[in-house]
C-alpha cells in the first residue's frame, strides 16, 4: 500500500508529498503520486551517467538539463518531469545492457518512442533513466508474400505503410498522430484509429515482437505466423504501456489497400438520431471501414478551420466510410444512404470521387487543430461506450459543461463507442485547467457508469490510473499486478504508471486460505 | 474428504466454483478445469484429484446486436451461442472449430469457456483472427481461489493489461473462466468457393498468396493434396488437387471479385466454382478436419507457420509417410502421421528451421504424457511463465501441467 511522494497542481512540475485517497469522485483538484524518488539513485547520478556511458557511448547519454528538456514530458503536456538522465540506445545488445545495469543497481526505467502519449505513459520520473527508443527507426524485412513488415520500434506508424504502399499494401491501425508516433509505441498502448471496427486495433495487428526483459534477457514472441504456441504472452505484452519489457523490434501484418473507398456525409437533427442511425448501419449488417460523428461545436470549429462545406445547421454530423471492392462499396452506399434518410436525416452526400472522399475527412482530421483555433488550450478525453448510452453520456456531458463552466465539443468514433470529448480551457485562467481536469474525469466516471471503459486508445498512463478504482475492485487489480510481477518484480519499468497503488510482488503472492472443508456440501457432484 | 480421481464438482455460480478452488488449496487437491469435456484429448495428459466442471455456468447474459457484443457464462454451449447469433444475421467471425470429429466424439459439444482456453479459430483466421482476436471481457477465478474480472464489453478497451486476450489459450492453467464477454459480426449474405485444380503444394502456396494479397477480399484460402481431396466429399469428384479460395459477402461484391480472382488466377490452372451450399460444406469440413477423422489411431499435428514456408513442412511430412492439407493460405498445415507415432523430432525439426509452433492434437495417453505437445518453451520464456503460474495458481491446483511440465 506504499504510495508515496509526487503530488502536482497539474499545471506546474511534479512536486513530492503524500496525497492520501485518490480515485474518489468529484475530488478536485487532481493530485498525483509519483513513487518516492530513490535517494541512493540520485546521489549516485554522475556514476550512473558514467557507466550507461560505458554501455552507449558517443551522444547516446544525455545529462545536461536543456538537452533533457525535450523529454521531460510526453502528449500529455500538463505533467512534466526531468529524468536522471536521458539514454538513447541503437542496438539491442545496449538495450539488454541498459536494462540488465539498472536491474543490478535497482534504477527505474521509463521507455519513450516518440513521446506522443496522451496519457502521460512516457512521462519521466527523477531517479529513472528515460530509454528513448529513436534511434532504432529501420525497417528490418518487408515480406509481401507473407504480408509481414518486421521493422524496429522508432519506426514511425505511417512509415510502415510508406514502405509498402507502392506494392499497394498498408498497415491497418491509423491512430491521428501516426506521422509520429512509431510503432513501438503502438504496441505498448494498443493504438487503434478510425478503422478499427473493422480492421482492429494494434493488438490483432502484430505477429510478433522481440523484447528485452528488465533482467536484460531478450525474448522472441511470435513470428511471422499467426497465434501463439502456447500462453499468449504477445496478448499481455500489446498494450502493457512499457510496464513489461521493452520491444526491440516487431513484426505486423500488412494488407491490401481496399480497391476503392467512398464516404457518405450525412447530417441529422440530434444526436440520438445520428445515433440510430450508426446502430441501424451495424444491425443492418454492415461494418463500414471507418464511423464518425462530430457534435454542432466540433462540425462550426472543423468548417471554420478547413472549410470543406460541412452543413451548420445540423445538431450531428456522420461520415460513413465504405471500403473495399468496388461493386461491393457501391452497393452498400446505396444501403447506408437508404437507411439514414429513412431516419430523417436534414443532408446527405456521397462522395463521387476520391477529392470529395479526402474534404470529408479533412474536417474531421482537424477537429483537434480547429478545436484548438477556437480556444487557448483543450483537454482531449477518451472514454468507451455502449453505443446505445450515447443520449444519457452526452446530456450528462452538457450539465457537466455547465457545472464547470467550459465548453465541450465532441468527436466520436462511433462504430466502436469510443468518445473525444475536447474540453475547452484556458490555462492562463486560475483554476480552469484544474476544472477542465475534474471535468474530464466526471466524463470518464460516466463512461464507466454506463458499462463502458476509461480509455479506448489512449492508455492509462499517469492520467486515468487513480480512476481504475472505479472500474476495478483490489482483486482484479492485483491480478493485472501478478502479470507485472512475473516480468518485473522490483517494479522498475514504468512505475507509477497504470496502477493506483504499487503493492509489493512478495505481498501479492501470499495467500490466504483457511480452513480446509469445501464451504458447499451440496455442490453437485458426479 | 478424500477425493477420488473420478469426483467432478460442479458449482452452481462463481461463488462456488471459487470456494472449491479454495479448498483445493487449503486440502492440496488438483482440478481438471472443464466444461463438457468435449477438448479433454487436448494438451498434456494430466491426472487430477477431481475435475472442476464448469457446464452448470450456463446462459447468455447479454446479447446486443447492435452493440456487437454477446455475454455469457463459461459452460454455455457454443451451439447454442451460435443459434442465438445466426437468428439474428450474427455469427463469431473467427470461426471456431469443432473438435468432435478430430477426437472421435460428437459434433456441437463444446462451451463458450472451453473454445475461449483453447483460443479456437477457422478459416477465416487471417482477415477475421481467432476466439482471442474477439475476447472484449472476462469473469473468472484464479487458483488463488479469488473471483476476478478483467477488460470490459466494449469493442475499443486499454484500460489495464488485456487479460482477456492472455489468457485465451491458457487452457484453464492459470484461471477458470465464469464469464466471457466476446464481440460479434455480421454474418455475410452468401459465399462462393473459387476452386484451382491440379496444384502442386509449393504453387498452390504462390496462387493463395497471390488471391489473399489482392484486393478482392478472400476471406478463405486452403490447398487439399490429392491424396486427401478424395476424402472431402465437395471435392472428391476432382481427381486431382484443389486450392479453394472462399469469397463472402453481397452478391454483387461476390460476383465482381470472383471476375477479378478468375482473371487473377487462371495462369495457375484450371479453375472451378462451387455454389454457397456446397461451399459451406466444404469449409466446415476443412474447419473441422473431417479429412483426418477415418483412424483416429493415426497421430495429427498443427502447425502454424509463415505461408510461404509451408510447402517444406508438407514435403518433410510427406516423406515420412504422412499427409498434410493447408488452410490459412498456408499459414495452418494439419499433419496426419501414418499410424500413432507422432514423430516428434520430424515435426519439431522441420518447424524450427521454418518458424512457428506445432502443437500435438491427437495422439495417445502414453504419447500425450511424455512428449512436449505445445511448441517448447526456450528457458527464460519457460521461467517466465512459470512466474505467471506463481502469480496466478501458486499451489499449482489448476489443470496442472495441462500446457507445460510444472505449470
Amino acid at each position: 500500500m506504499s504510495h508515496e511522494a509526487i503530488s502536482a497542481a497539474p499545471s506546474a512540475a511534479l512536486s513530492q508529498g503524500a496525497v492520501p485517497g485518490a480515485g474518489e469522485p468529484g475530488e478536485v483538484p487532481h493530485a498525483l503520486v509519483m513513487p518516492e524518488p530513490k535517494r541512493e539513485v540520485l546521489a549516485r547520478r554522475g556514476e550512473i551517467v558514467a557507466d550507461l556511458r560505458a554501455i552507449v557511448p558517443g551522444e547516446g547519454v544525455i545529462d545536461t538539463e536543456i538537452e533533457m528538456r525535450p523529454y521531460e514530458s510526453d502528449g500529455l503536456t500538463a505533467y512534466r518531469q526531468l529524468p536522471l538522465a536521458v539514454v538513447l540506445p541503437s542496438t539491442t545488445a545496449q538495450v539488454s545492457k541498459v536494462l540488465a545495469y539498472c536491474h543490478a543497481h535497482g534504477i527505474r526505467v521509463v521507455p519513450r518512442g516518440a513521446g506522443t502519449s496522451l496519457s502521460g505513459g512516457a512521462l519521466p520520473l527523477e531517479d529513472a533513466i528515460l530509454l528513448g527508443m529513436g534511434k532504432f527507426n529501420r525497417i528490418l524485412d518487408i515480406d509481401f508474400d507473407n504480408r509481414t513488415v518486421t521493422a524496429q520500434p522508432g519506426v514511425t506508424n505511417l512509415g510502415i505503410t510508406n514502405a509498402v504502399v507502392h506494392e499497394g499494401f498498408y498497415y491497418a491501425p491509423d491512430p491521428s498522430s501516426q506521422i509520429a508516433c512509431t510503432i513501438g509505441g503502438n504496441v505498448a498502448e494498443n493504438s487503434g484509429g478510425v478503422h478499427c471496427l473493422k480492421y482492429g486495433l494494434t493488438t490483432n495487428n502484430v505477429m510478433g515482437v522481440e523484447m528485452v526483459l528488465i533482467t536484460g534477457e531478450v525474448i522472441r514472441l511470435g513470428g511471422q505466423h499467426l497465434d501463439s504456441g502456447g500462453l499468449d504472452l504477445l496478448g499481455l505484452i500489446v498494450g502493457s504501456e512499457g510496464l513489461l519489457g521493452v520491444v526491440t523490434e516487431v513484426t505486423v501484418r500488412i494488407l491490401k489497400k481496399p480497391e476503392t473507398a467512398r464516404a457518405v456525409l450525412v447530417g441529422f437533427p440530434s444526436s440520438e438520431a445520428a445515433g440510430e442511425c450508426v446502430a441501424s448501419i451495424i444491425a443492418a449488417g454492415i461494418i463500414p471501414g471507418g464511423m464518425e460523428m462530430m457534435d454542432k461545436l466540433a462540425i462550426e470549429a472543423a468548417e471554420a478551420f478547413v472549410k470543406v462545406g460541412y452543413p451548420l445547421d445540423v445538431e450531428a454530423l456522420l461520415i460513413v466510410e465504405l471500403d473495399g471492392p468496388e461493386a461491393e462499396v457501391n452497393h452498400l452506399i446505396g444501403r447506408v444512404s437508404e437507411i439514414a434518410s429513412g431516419l430523417g436525416c436534414m443532408t446527405l452526400r456521397a462522395s463521387t470521387s476520391e477529392e470529395e472522399r479526402m474534404a470529408f475527412w479533412a474536417g474531421r482530421k482537424a477537429a483537434f487543430p480547429a478545436v484548438g483555433r477556437i480556444s487557448p488550450d483543450y483537454y482531449c478525453m477518451d472514454g468507451t461506450i455502449p453505443r446505445k448510452a450515447l443520449p444519457r453520456v452526452l446530456s450528462g456531458m452538457t450539465e457537466m459543461s455547465e457545472k464547470y463552466g467550459l465548453a465541450c465539443a465532441n468527436v466520436f468514433h462511433a462504430g466502436d463507442g469510443n468518445l473525444h470529448p475536447l474540453i475547452l480551457y484556458d490555462a492562463n485562467k486560475p483554476g480552469e485547467l484544474e476544472r477542465a481536469e475534474a471535468f474530464g474525469r466526471d466524463i470518464l466516471l460516466l463512461c464507466v457508469e454506463v458499462g463502458g471503459v476509461l480509455t479506448g486508445e489512449h492508455g492509462v498512463g499517469v492520467e486515468k490510473r487513480d480512476l481504475m478504482p472505479s472500474m476495478f475492485n483490489e482483486v482484479d487489480l492485483a491480478h493485472q499486478q501478478r502479470l507485472k510481477c512475473a516480468f518485473d518484480p522490483e517494479s522498475l519499468l514504468n512505475p507509477g504508471k497504470m496502477f493506483p497503488q504499487l503493492h509489493r510482488c512478495a505481498e501479492l503472492g501470499r495467500m490466504h486460505i483457511s480452513g480446509g472443508q469445501l464451504p458447499f456440501p451440496d455442490i453437485p457432484r458426479f | 474428504m478424500s477425493a477420488p480421481s473420478t469426483d467432478r464438482l460442479r458449482p452452481r455460480d462463481e461463488a462456488e466454483a471459487a470456494a472449491i478452488v479454495r479448498w483445493a488449496v487449503s486440502e492440496s487437491r488438483t482440478l481438471d478445469v472443464a466444461g463438457t469435456g468435449t477438448k479433454q484429448g487436448l494438451g498434456r495428459h494430466i491426472q487430477t484429484d477431481a475435475t472442476l466442471d464448469l457446464s452448470a455456468l450456463s446462459g447468455v447474459t447479454l446479447y446486443e446486436p447492435a452493440e456487437l457484443v454477446l455475454s455469457a457464462r463459461a459452460g454455455t454451449p457454443v451451439a447454442e451461442i451460435e443459434a442465438l447469433l445466426a437468428a439474428s444475421n450474427q455469427m463469431m467471425a473467427f470461426e471456431p472449430m469443432d473438435f468432435g470429429p478430430l477426437l472421435g466424439r460428437p459434433r456441437g459439444g463444446g462451451t463458450l469457456g472451453g473454445l475461449m482456453a483453447t483460443n479456437l479459430a477457422g478459416p477465416r483466421r487471417p482477415s477475421a483472427g481467432a476466439a482471442r482476436d474477439h475476447a472484449l471481457g472476462l469473469r473468472a477465478v484464479s487458483g488463488r481461489g479469488e473471483a476476478f474480472k478483467a477488460g470490459g464489453r466494449v469493442v475499443k478497451n486499454v484500460t489495464g493489461y488485456d487479460l482477456p486476450r492472455g489468457l485465451a489459450g491458457s487452457y484453464g492453467t492459470l484461471a477458470a473462466f465464469t464469464e466471457l464477454t466476446i464481440k460479434v459480426l455480421p454474418r455475410p449474405e452468401t459465399l462462393e468457393t473459387l476452386l484451382i485444380y491440379g496444384l502442386d503444394d509449393a504453387t498452390a502456396a504462390k496462387a493463395m498468396s497471390a488471391a489473399v494479397g489482392s484486393y478482392y477480399d478472400v476471406s478463405g484460402a486452403a490447398h487439399v493434396p490429392f491424396v486427401l481431396a478424395g476424402r472431402i466429399p465437395a471435392l472428391a469428384l476432382a481427381g486431382t488437387s484443389v486450392t479453394a479460395l472462399r469469397l463472402e459477402g453481397v452478391p454483387p461484391s461476390i460476383r465482381h471479385r470472383r471476375e477479378k480472382l478468375e482473371g487473377l488466377l487462371g495462369g495457375f490452372g484450371a479453375l472451378g466454382h462451387l455454389e454457397a451450399e456446397a461451399s459451406s460444406t466444404l469449409w466446415a469440413a476443412l474447419r473441422d478436419v473431417e479429412p483426418f477423422g477415418e483412424d483416429l489411431s493415426r497421430a495429427v499435428w498443427r502447425v502454424s507457420t509463415a505461408p510461404m514456408q509451408a510447402a517444406a513442412i508438407g514435403a518433410a511430412v510427406e516423406a515420412a509417410g504422412g499427409t498434410c492439407f493447408y488452410d490459412w493460405a498456408g499459414g495452418l498445415i494439419w499433419i496426419e502421421m501414418p499410424d500413432a507415432d507422432p514423430r516428434p523430432g520430424l515435426v519439431r525439426d522441420a518447424v524450427t528451421v521454418a518458424g512457428g509452433h506445432a502443437t500435438l492434437i491427437r495422439a495417445a495417453v502414453a504419447a500425450r504424457a511424455a512428449l512436449e505437445v505445445f511448441q517448447p518453451l526456450d528457458a527464460v520464456t519457460g521461467a517466465l511463465v512459470k512466474r505467471m503460474k506463481d502469480g496466478f495458481d501458486p499451489s499449482r491446483v489448476l489443470s496442472p501441467g495441462r500446457m507445460y511440465a510444472g505449470v
